[in-house]
């Protein structure tokens, strides 16, 4: 007999399906005038939902363990929430151009399916249950990624996104075959109770982290990343680097320190490797690009590259900071994507850098924010990204990781540098191909950049966050 | 008493909100929206010392610290971590009070001396800025985010003395004040470091409990060239706090620095930032009279030099702003001493209070003699003293006020500065006997150069002015604040202070030592009465004084050429001795370590980028390729 009490645990993810439920029959039994409004309904709906994520809510284990519901759950999907809602409010130019507008309701229903698997992913204690929710996260995903399917780029993105991700979760499948063969559970606590070093074991685990791996794209298991990025629509870009990015990151967090915890010599010098790889390959790639949205591919590539620092650090304050990181690079790498769209919206479809020459002649608000945005991703002080970069260093360095953190050091010159080919091409560069005139944004994406420059500036300073997190954190 | 945290917080939004949208603003809007944003504050100041020293702050007869407010920042291990909070205690009270006041009738001073200039609202916007820093930095709970507001009143400061963008001389002197402040702060920031490295803590409450025991103890046995590690790093402290309140030889900023805005002359030279540097030996006294007696020694004597250096100069400017600039130096420079000859128990105490009295008195004088001195200016339109005289007669408010200042000044019996002026002198008796006759002498110069000064203004024989340039008295918005510093010159110098104001928490009582009373009291009366003979008539005596001495009245008008030795110490030691050797390791090692990896680089993204193919085919080889690798490793590494 089944408990149904099981389900009050879930409050969020039952919130999010009846959202789901309420745009569905909005979108099937609206006239499309009626549908005018769907943007702006949505909107609404998912903002209040998102601060419905900052009730208290109930905490505790669903269904003997499969399912867990902490403090740490719920802050981190309220992080995705936050994220999506931006990304929300940063389609609207797009979705409502003529090739989408017909099917704008689709899109809201998709991505609210995706956040549902994420969320899976995260409250997982069981790894069927986060296999299904990384599945239910990708497969949909593909679709929004050739949302522009009479474009060219988009459709293949899409088939070249759904081929990998195939792949990846068959390695993942095989791993966690070997997990359960040599472990005989798939939960969490039984799993961490019984962790021996054995070479299946190992086996195992290395092909499980490929599939997480894979969504994280580190080194080298990111080779899809820039294509991708590149062919989907610019929301969905922003969603699959920042949304998704955390989600797999939150996950793999969870299972490394839950589940791993005991065998991290094993795993631990092959993530001190990724991570020195992913970030210098991510920058050395950035450097060369000359489209933007594969520029901040490899930027987000290398920042990933820099969240695996506080996994090996492998403390609480290193998950803490992990968590915050994340925090941080929502709002900075959704600030920069919202003028993305600002730009390419504009320019019927320009994303290559030059297309950014001279912005601040013509635009100095937005060139304002994607400067500010820039600088944190890049780690200048006062702004947010400064203190994420910094207290993921500290916590590496705590640990006597003080090579790993030269290293880091070092990359961040190398990223500050081609982060600054934008403020170069915003503010110094004249020439403009499209002679970018001054244009004005939708209100929507108003909104959604002034949160995130918010922020930026806002976040580092306040201290309660950083400590917030905290208290809800552990180490191995 | 959480509400404090609003003095902070208005001017710092009064900032944002006239920094942001002042531009939009009519000008005159501005200016009442920042005036009277400073009077919220300073209301709430006044509250807070009432309900401090009447109320909350004396537990057990002792004035002890209340912290009402303090968070964490930023941590970098348990005990070493930044906090950001509001300390009050004797002195920070005191000082809102001090810093309020003079702040809000520079604001209400400046709507009608500023009225009419380019950049009214931006004006407005600097001066919230800086009351904001000056404030968060008295209020400052550790020695480093009083680091942080000590760094943001130097960047307000430069903004408000280079308010004139388009004068050179003004960007000069604010660059000049920005450069010699930081150069002192470099050595604040070491000696904080050497501090907190090995007490482990920045917080002023830990650093100074117990007889400052922590920072003997985790301090002990350290030595350097010589020095112990204490000495060392309170010299270094000590280095900020003279850079800030231009103790010699480090003074040579503030003179320039009255090319900015008169009343911001007031506000920021003379009654608030810089005594900051008084400010924080005094919070730091402890630590200095347990671990380095010696460096307080250093800055009795350095104090005292400064006093006698600056009032010798002050005698011979002609402009009148920087005579009152050089009179600061000097007044400052007793602070200093009086902290320098401080005890701690008790009576003995004595300097500590008397500094912090003179402190309290002096801003208020000072500030006076300075908005006196704008007004003058506002109607003269000249800073020279040979474009004034006779000016009682068209200006009588500001003729009053300006004689009460320098009766103050000069510590005539009963004004405000008689009373401090003579608990200093009165702590140095009991020290030294040589401090304290250079201070007698000082305290003579004083009375003669203000009254010099006066006497040059306001009368000076029958000057005539041209129709329609006649000076005016200046509008109700600058003499109402003239008229209030007045009172507060003529009667703050009855605050029972040492009641209040001690270093060891412990009030006592204070008493007029009637010796040196009639002794300072006696030498300014001979300065005034030289002051009078010489200047009250425009004659020929004080050139011929000044001819017959030719030699020292030149060195004395150059100010002792200090100027020109920094720039001589700038030019061939620091350039030649330190700048070039630097600029070539930076040009070829630095430099070429970068240019080496920016090449290295590239060259590996040109020889990779084909990894990037494209074909999903590779892509997936790559994949599992890479997975298998990895297991290896795992596997057998």
């Amino acid at each position: 007999m089944m408990d149904f009490g099981n389900f009050l645990f879930m409050e969020q993810e039952i919130g999010l399906i009846i959202l789901f439920v309420l745009l569905f029959f909005y979108d099937i039994f609206c006239s499309e005038k009626g549908k005018k409004y769907f943007q702006l309904v949505a909107v609404s709906l998912f903002a209040v939902f998102t601060l419905f994520g900052f009730t208290p809510m109930n905490k505790g284990e669903a269904f003997g363990g499969m399912y867990i519901s902490s403090d740490m759950t719920v802050f981190m999907k309220n992080i995705l929430n936050i994220a999506t809602l931006i990304m929300f409010l940063q389609v609207k130019t797009w979705l409502y151009s003529e090739n989408t507008r017909h099917k704008k309701g689709e899109f809201y229903l998709i991505t609210l399916v995706t956040l549902l698997g994420m969320y899976v992913m995260i409250s997982s204690g069981n790894f069927m249950m986060l296999y299904i929710g990384m599945e239910a996260a990708s497969l949909p995903l593909a679709c929004l990624i050739a949302f522009n399917k009479y474009q060219e780029k988009s459709a293949e993105a899409g088939v070249k996104y759904i081929l990998i991700s195939a792949l990846s979760s068959g390695i993942m499948l095989f791993g966690l075959s070997f997990l359960y063969g040599a472990l005989g559970s798939f939960y969490f606590s039984d799993m961490s109770r019984n962790m021996i070093s054995s070479p299946l074991v190992l086996l195992g685990f290395v092909f499980f982290f490929s599939g997480l791996a894979f969504k994280l794209s580190l080194v080298p298991f990111h080779l899809w990343t820039a294509d991708v990025y590149e062919g989907a629509p610019t929301g969905i870009t922003a969603y699959l680097s920042v949304v998704s990015k955390g989600a797999a990151a939150l996950a793999l967090i969870f299972a490394l320190y839950k589940v791993f915890g005991s065998i991290d010599v094993a795993w631990h010098h092959i993530l001190w490797w990724l991570a020195i790889i992913t970030i210098t390959l991510g920058n050395i790639f950035a450097i060369r690009q000359k489209d933007i949205k594969r520029f901040f591919a490899f930027s987000s590539i290398s920042q990933a590259g820099y969240l695996l620092l506080g996994m090996i650090a492998g403390t609480a304050q290193g998950m803490t900071a992990m968590v915050f990181y994340i925090l941080v690079y929502v709002f900075s790498n959704m600030a920069v994507f919202g003028v993305i769209a600002a730009v390419e919206n504009h320019t019927k479809g320009d994303t290559r850098i030059a297309a950014f020459n001279g912005l601040y002649k013509s635009n100095p608000a937005l060139s304002f924010v994607m400067m500010l945005a820039v600088f944190s991703l890049g780690g200048i002080p006062p702004f947010a990204g400064f203190f994420s970069k910094f207290f993921i260093f500290m916590a590496a360095a705590e640990q006597g990781e003080y090579l790993l953190v030269f290293i880091a050091l070092l990359n961040t010159v190398i990223s500050l540098y081609y982060y600054l080919l934008i403020i170069k091409a915003m503010f110094i560069k004249e020439e403009n191909p499209n002679n970018l005139s001054r244009f004005s944004i939708d209100n929507y994406n108003k909104v959604s950049l002034v949160i995130c420059t918010a922020g930026i500036f806002v976040i580092g300073f306040i201290s309660l966050i950083y400590e917030y997190i905290d208290t809800l954190s552990f180490g191995i | 008493m959480e509400y404090t945290l609003l003095i902070i917080l208005i001017p710092f939004l009064l900032f944002l909100l006239l920094g942001l949208l002042g531009g939009k603003m009519k000008p005159g809007i501005a200016g009442v929206i920042g005036t009277s944003g400073m009077f919220l504050c300073t209301v709430l100041a006044y509250i807070t010392a009432y309900k401090y020293f009447f109320q909350a702050g004396k537990i057990n007869g002792v004035w002890s610290e209340i912290i009402p407010l303090n968070f964490t920042w930023m941590r970098f291990t348990e005990n070493l971590h930044i906090d950001l909070g509001i300390l009050l205690d004797p002195i920070s009270v005191m000082m809102l009070v001090v810093i309020t006041t003079v702040s809000l009738m520079v604001h209400v001073y400046s709507l009608g001396y500023m009225k009419g200039e380019t950049g009214f609202q931006r004006y407005y916007s600097f001066l919230s800025l800086f009351s904001f820093s000056m404030l968060g930095l008295v209020v400052a709970t550790n020695i480093f985010q009083m680091y942080i507001f000590w760094e943001l009143v130097g960047v307000s400061s430069y903004s408000l003395i280079g308010f004139c963008y388009t004068k050179p001389s003004a960007v000069a002197a604010s660059k000049k004040a920005f450069i010699v402040t930081r150069f002192a702060d470099l050595g604040f920031l070491i000696g904080i470091l050497i501090l907190s490295y090995y007490t482990g803590t920045f917080d002023f409450g830990t650093l100074t409990a117990d007889n400052a025991s922590l920072v003997t103890t985790s301090m002990a046995g350290g030595t350097f060239m010589g020095l112990s590690l204490a000495t060392w790093a309170m010299v270094l402290i000590f280095m900020g706090g003279a850079g800030k309140s231009a103790m010699f030889p480090l003074h040579i900023w503030l003179p320039d620095a009255m090319e900015g805005p008169t009343p911001v002359s007031a506000l920021i030279h003379a009654a608030t930032m810089v005594v900051a540097g008084v400010y924080l030996v005094a919070r730091l006294f402890p630590v200095y009279y347990f671990t380095a007696p010696e460096v307080l020694e250093m800055i009795a004597w350095i104090g005292t030099f400064t006093a006698l250096f600056a009032a010798i100069i002050a005698i011979t400017q002609t402009d009148i702003k920087r005579v009152l600039a050089f009179s600061t130096i000097s007044q400052i420079a007793y602070m200093m001493v009086a902290l320098g000859v401080s005890k701690y128990d008790g009576h003995d105490g004595l300097g500590y209070m008397a500094s912090m009295f003179h402190l309290f008195t002096h801003a208020f004088f000072k500030a006076l003699l300075f908005l006196g001195a704008g007004s003058v200016i506002h109607a003269v339109h000249s800073n020279e003293m040979a474009q004034m005289g006779n000016l009682r007669k068209y200006m009588p408010v500001t003729h009053i006020t300006f004689l009460i200042a320098c009766l103050a000044i000069a510590g005539i019996y009963p004004f405000s500065g008689f009373f401090s002026k003579d608990e200093i002198l009165a702590a140095a008796l009991e020290n030294n006997p040589t401090i304290f006759w250079t201070l007698w002498l000082v305290a003579g110069l004083t009375a003669f150069y203000m009254f010099r000064l006066y006497f040059r203004i306001f009368w000076n024989g029958n000057k005539e002015y041209k129709e329609g340039h006649k000076p005016h008295e200046s509008p109700l918005s600058m003499a109402v604040p003239l008229i209030i510093l007045a009172v507060f010159s003529i009667f703050s110098g009855f605050v029972p202070f040492s009641e209040l104001i001690n270093a060891d928490g412990i009030g006592f009582h204070m008493h007029i030592n009637i010796t040196v009373a009639s002794l300072s009291v006696g030498v300014a009366i001979i300065g005034i009465a030289v002051a009078t003979l010489l200047y009250l008539k425009d004659s020929e005596k004080p050139a011929q004084m000044a001819k017959s001495m030719s030699g020292l009245y030149k060195a004395t008008l150059n100010k002792f050429y200090m100027d020109e030795i920094w720039m001589w110490f700038t030019k061939t030691v620091v350039f030649k001795g330190i700048c070039i050797p630097v600029a070539w390791f930076d040009r070829h090692i630095v430099d070429g370590t970068m240019n080496g990896i920016a090449w290295s680089t590239q060259k590996i993204s040109v020889s990779i980028k084909d990894l990037q193919s494209g074909q999903i085919r590779f892509y997936s080889w790559v994949f599992v390729l890479g997975s298998i690798v990895i297991a290896i490793l795992v596997l057998f590494l």
